[in-house]
């Protein structure tokens, strides 16, 4: 399968995905600003800035169906040295607690074992957001395990589910199989594991057009099967919502599901998770060093608000801070039932 | 209006039997949400029982209903089938056992 951009799909380009997204009115939900609006929410202001979410690139061993950064082996796009650079320098402020490493698959960037230990260095929390398989797709990655042990890392993973069937409709065939190879190998070196101190998180998200239950029933249920079936241990089940970006926008339009899906967010609109949305204290930086409200925003290519501050280069925290995010109709996914954010429900 | 019977989208209408008849909707609406709330039974097994139901009451609006609810707290698509299994069982079982009814009859009217 390849990327949406590689097939020249009109929904490669960010400007045509906020063309559908803009026309709320067709789909009969309100315009998300006004609505965070009735709660005195808009314009939506930055808490402080404690995480820092780097893109290190969108290349990626796999293709998923639902992928919002239409990921994938096509995508060349690739941070720098000179750009990781940058961001060891952006997070020297104290107040910034945790580097959230994401991709593509983040482990294809060649720097990234650089930048991870140069990370560490600085004593910051990392997150590397690693989709399973790369572990086992190259002899090269097998060591990863360690390497993210030496280095205190804490893996966040995906798995849809505990099956193959909707695990590998989602992510392509035999990725379940291959992650549970790769569960494995992270249990070994003590990730998952009870006093270890070794972190291993998974991440569900739903395989279709619905919204993830109840995070605590979930995870239980995960718990049970992973151990019972494969002996996989891990520590917590981050539960969330697909945003109808890039080749899940495009799912839901080739199924028509676009216009019930959108109502179905808008409809489960929850006022506490608007006021805890993860944007509020997170940045995110682009593969070429532009600065976003989160990964979804850069995605669609909304820069964060200041014209002085949209890249590394003119990185400010103090005035970041103050800035105003940047929200359109997609937000709703974050807003939805019990919110949705990077770790997973916000309620 | 609908030429079909049933409309997928009567189903997120379902509320709206308050607007008739408030104080018998809303006693309705707030007895259904109590039964389905943690109890002796978990919220799962009591979408379990709804899915083996809705099939036995043949409702389409139960059936899309509590197989999304089903779809979204995690439970497979074996153990969906499995409920209404349940169902067809004890439907069919519930034609059957009338046999006996049928055999009695039969052995009184005869020889």
């Amino acid at each position: 399968m390849k990327s949406l951009k590689a097939q020249g799909h009109r929904l490669a380009k960010a400007e045509q995905q906020l063309y559908i997204l803009r026309d709320h009115e067709a789909v009969g939900i309100p315009e998300f600003a006004e609505k965070i609006n009735e709660l005195g929410l808009f314009p939506l202001k930055s808490t402080g800035i404690e995480v820092f979410q780097v893109n290190v690139g969108k290349m990626c061993n796999q293709t998923c169906a639902h992928c919002h950064v239409d990921a994938g082996p096509d995508r060349k796009e690739i941070m720098t040295r000179d750009t990781m650079a940058l961001c060891l320098q952006a997070v020297e402020d104290p107040s910034i607690t945790t580097v959230d490493l994401t991709g593509g698959a983040p482990e294809m960037n060649p720097d990234f074992r650089w930048f991870v230990t140069e990370l560490s260095k600085k004593g910051k929390k990392i997150i590397v957001r690693c989709n399973l398989t790369i572990i086992v797709a190259n002899p090269k990655y097998n060591d990863l395990p360690e390497f993210f042990k030496a280095h205190n890392v804490e893996v966040i993973s995906s798995l849809p589910y505990f099956s193959a069937k909707r695990t590998d409709a989602q992510r392509g065939d035999g990725v379940f199989e291959k992650s549970v190879e790769a569960l494995k190998m992270l249990n070994a070196v003590g990730y998952g594991i009870e006093g270890s101190g070794l972190t291993l998180n998974l991440v569900y998200n739903p395989s279709g057009a619905f919204l993830p239950g109840d995070q605590m029933g979930l995870e239980a249920q995960f718990k049970s099967k992973l151990l019972d079936g494969y002996g996989i241990n891990f520590n917590s089940l981050f539960a969330i919502t697909n945003l109808p970006i890039s080749r899940f926008l495009e799912y839901l339009i080739m199924t028509d599901k676009y216009e019930p899906y959108m109502e179905e967010l808008a409809n489960a609109f929850n006022p506490h998770a608007a006021e805890n949305v993860m944007c509020r204290n997170t940045v995110s930086v682009g593969w070429d060093g532009y600065l976003y409200d989160c990964d979804f925003n850069q995605m669609l290519e909304l820069k964060v608000n200041g014209c002085a501050l949209k890249h590394l280069k003119d990185f400010d925290l103090q005035k970041l801070n103050e800035r105003s995010i940047v929200v359109n109709q997609h937000c709703y996914g974050c807003t939805a039932g019990a919110g949705s954010s990077c770790g997973g429900e916000i309620t | 209006m609908s030429n079909s019977y049933y409309n997928d989208q009567d189903l997120a209408k379902f509320g709206d039997i308050i607007d008739w008849q408030p104080e018998l909707g809303k006693k309705f609406f707030d007895y259904y949400n109590t039964v389905f709330q943690e109890g002796a039974l978990t919220s799962r097994e009591k979408s379990l029982i709804a899915l083996a139901v809705s099939h036995t009451v043949q409702c389409p609006y139960c059936i899309d209903a509590y197989t999304k609810d089903g779809i979204q707290r995690g439970i497979e698509e074996s153990e969906m089938m499995e409920a209404v299994h349940v169902a067809a069982a004890i439907k069919g079982g519930a034609s059957l056992v009338h046999g006996v009814q049928m055999m009695n009859k039969a052995k009184d009217l005869l020889m």
